[in-house]
């Protein structure tokens, strides 16, 4: 009877059975390392599509590596990830801590501000190449010569325009899980610091901030990361123009494969893309510290 | 430790898998069949021809329940993607919609349509109603692999007549009349030309009149047969210097990089006024008989052929744009599907009310003895002008994007949108388009 118990407590100590996790990596193997294995397969292979599949060494790579195109998109794809952060990180965070106050203006507020998150991509793309049209869009049509700019079509103006795009649709994201993290911070420790004499701007920046940590590195995980699978919105948007301004590179990728019919090169796109993602997600999940179930609360 | 390590493996490859899923796009093939699950499948394009290609297949359905044929559509960009990508998945449809040339060929090296020469020669009625120019451009190394299906595409000027009037201008008879109308009209506030340059096909047909009318059809031919240095001919040159004149002239309605045609926008720019003038395929008086009726049945659209050049080798009579579209047939169908797509080729296609239906939709059938219907019709203006125009040409050149290989035609697309953006010179363009010959 005693050691039952203790096996148990050992049990709980260790956390939850890794069985648990099966189902998940099933999926996981079936759809995410087996398509890896072929597209870094295929990455060697010339192959139009259609006919055969040629061994080929190591020349889709040497095309996709010489080609400047590639490198463009690298350099597309690294301005929307930083630009995309900048523009989202900031107002995400202060829309999350303002809607987490229990006024009830604020939840009716906090509702609104997620709805863009309900549209689909697509939709969102279509409405916005719409709206920003310089002869039928809102600037001619509401008369505003400030808004009836060649916003789409500006090599210099595009690639802003396409990031203010997917801020706003994506924000209303981010809002929600600040908004969520911010909610769980123990109201004890500000009535601490109101007794301490901490003003809300003190509030914030000593407890709030440091207290969503966590919340910051989820949340830019998934902004980083998630900037490198935009494809849909800004396919439909700009189709990676005018040029190859707003050619990002999971864009690049897919007008190579499907557009060009050039698979073997598309596939070694592929593999930088996964390389990379790898990379950025392993670093931020590094500047979580090591000890990352270690308690918030410590010394509160 | 060692667990946790291994979880911040998996979250981190657990956000990659984001990335990944992009890898599964494009897949997919019909699905939930309506008529039944071994009809034949058929895949159209919206758009002009959808509701006489409806009409028609609704027709067929309704006598041949047991030969039926399952018919979905797509918006033309994404069809030409997603056909090949289901094609090459061995999910393609049982009909396969293209337009000759490279795209075809490519679809016979590689096994996927049949060849239908044996099924011409037992069906000698087939082959006899077509025009025999439009009906050759199905044919790769002399065997027919495709047959056509709709009407003659030439690419036409089309032009606003009010805005014309308005101006007092006339539609362009060469190419420095052209240019002396550009500051005429932006002078009214109107833009001189619409282009749906986002789609960067519309952009090809400048370049595609230029060169056939400064080199003559022989330029392209020789392109077409992958001739090394075909692209250093100095028409293409001169083609492309006069482009970005015309671009730096500013020739094309602002914002035209940001235009696509899938969407229409490009034609409504010019039968709202907002444009003068458009070159665009036959098939959009079709678009614009059905957006714009009133403009067009008012007669306020004006249609007329592309100007000469000065010098120029080409006769003023050639024609480039689409032959007409074809249908194949898949080898990868089964013996039902392929025999219910035969027989509809022979008996369900160019009947009596699916050749009056694609008239009375504002298009030339590319069948023989239709004169006289298409003198009847209301748009006979534009008809026997389309008509006349493809049956006269002594030179018909195809859709360049069409006629070469899908890669080289991607890279052509690509690199004449940088011309149109003035960020490469026609002699990068040659330069890099000769270096696909080679591959």
């Amino acid at each position: 009877m005693a050691s039952m118990i203790s096996t148990r407590r050992r049990a709980l100590s260790r956390g939850p059975s890794g069985w648990l996790a099966v189902p998940a990596l099933v999926f996981f193997l079936v759809f995410a390392v087996i398509p890896l294995v072929g597209v870094l397969f295929l990455s060697f292979t010339s192959w139009d599509g259609l006919g055969e599949i040629r061994l080929d060494g190591m020349s889709s790579w040497a095309a996709v590596l010489t080609d400047p195109v590639t490198g463009n998109a690298l350099v597309v794809t690294a301005k929307i990830i930083v630009f995309s952060f900048i523009a989202q990180a900031p107002i995400s965070l202060l829309l999350g801590v303002f809607t987490s106050g229990a006024q009830k203006y604020r939840a009716a507020l906090a509702v609104l501000y997620f709805v863009p998150l309900l549209l689909s991509s697509a939709a969102v793309a279509i409405a916005f190449k719409a709206l920003l049209d310089p002869n039928f869009g809102m600037g001619p049509g509401l008369g505003i010569p400030a808004l009836t700019q060649d916003w789409l079509g500006n090599s210099d103006l595009v690639l802003f325009v396409v990031v203010f795009v997917i801020a706003w649709q994506f924000v209303p994201f981010h809002t929600l899980i600040y908004q969520g993290g911010v909610r769980q911070i123990p109201a004890s420790l500000y009535e601490a610091a109101q007794i301490d004499g901490a003003g809300r701007i003190k509030q914030f920046f000593h407890v709030t901030l440091p207290q969503l940590k966590y919340t910051m590195i989820t949340s830019s995980t998934l902004m980083v990361v998630g900037s490198l699978a935009y494809f849909d919105l800004v396919f439909v948007l700009t189709a990676g123009g005018p040029g190859y301004s707003t050619r990002l590179l999971p864009l690049h990728m897919y007008l190579t494969g499907f557009k060009a019919n050039d698979m073997g090169a598309a596939s070694a796109l592929g593999v930088i893309l996964v390389v990379i993602g790898l990379v950025l997600a392993l670093l931020l999940q590094r500047l979580g510290g090591r000890n990352r179930s270690a308690s918030q609360l410590e010394g509160a | 430790m060692k667990f946790r390590r291994l979880q911040t493996a998996a979250t981190a490859l657990t956000a990659s898998a984001l990335v990944l899923s992009l890898a599964a796009c494009g897949s997919g093939g019909p699905s939930g069949g309506s008529v039944s699950a071994d009809s034949a499948t058929m895949w159209g394009l919206t758009g002009g021809n959808q509701a006489s290609l409806q009409n028609s297949v609704d027709a067929w359905n309704s006598v041949h329940s047991d030969q039926s044929i399952k018919l979905e559509f797509f918006a033309n960009d994404a069809h030409k993607t997603k056909v090949r990508t289901a094609v090459g998945a061995g999910q393609g449809p049982t009909f396969i919609y293209g337009w000759g040339g490279g795209v075809l060929k490519s679809y016979v090296d590689a096994g996927q349509v049949e060849d239908l020469t044996g099924f011409l020669e037992q069906n000698p009625q087939v082959r006899d109603r077509y025009l025999p120019s439009v009906l050759k451009n199905g044919e790769i190394d002399g065997k027919t692999y495709a047959v056509p299906n709709n009407n003659a595409q030439p690419v036409v000027l089309y032009y606003n007549k009010e805005v014309f009037d308005k101006v007092g201008a006339q539609p362009p008879k060469t190419w420095d009349e052209l240019m002396a109308l550009v500051p005429k009209f932006k002078a009214a506030g109107i833009a001189p030309f619409s282009l749906a340059g986002q789609s960067k096909w519309p952009n090809l047909m400048w370049l595609e009149y230029l060169v056939e009318r400064i080199g003559g059809p022989e330029v392209f031919a020789d392109i077409a047969v992958n001739k090394p240095g075909a692209w250093s001919d100095p028409a293409v040159v001169e083609a492309l210097t006069k482009i970005q004149e015309l671009v730096e002239a500013g020739g094309f309605v602002n914002g035209f990089s940001s235009i696509a045609a899938d969407s229409s926008a490009d034609q409504a720019l010019m039968y709202t006024g907002k444009a003068a003038m458009i070159l665009q395929g036959g098939w959009i008086y079709q678009g614009m008989k059905k957006d714009a009726p009133g403009f067009v049945s008012s007669g306020k659209l004006g249609f007329t052929t592309f100007p000469t050049v000065s010098g120029g080798k080409g006769d003023p009579a050639n024609v480039v744009g689409n032959p007409s579209n074809f249908w194949s047939v898949s080898s990868k169908g089964t013996e039902a599907q392929k025999a219910a797509a035969l027989n509809y080729i022979k008996d369900g296609m160019f009947t009596e009310k699916n050749t009056q239906d694609l008239i009375d939709s504002g298009a030339v059938p590319v069948v023989k003895g239709v004169e006289s219907k298409l003198e009847a019709s209301p748009d006979k203006d534009f008809l026997t002008f389309a008509y006349g125009m493809a049956k006269n040409a002594p030179d018909f050149t195809m859709s360049w994007d069409q006629a070469l290989s899908p890669a080289q035609g991607d890279a052509m697309l690509s690199n004449l949108d940088q011309i149109f953006l003035k960020k490469i010179t026609p002699q990068q363009f040659v330069e890099t388009m000769n270096a696909t010959v080679e591959k």
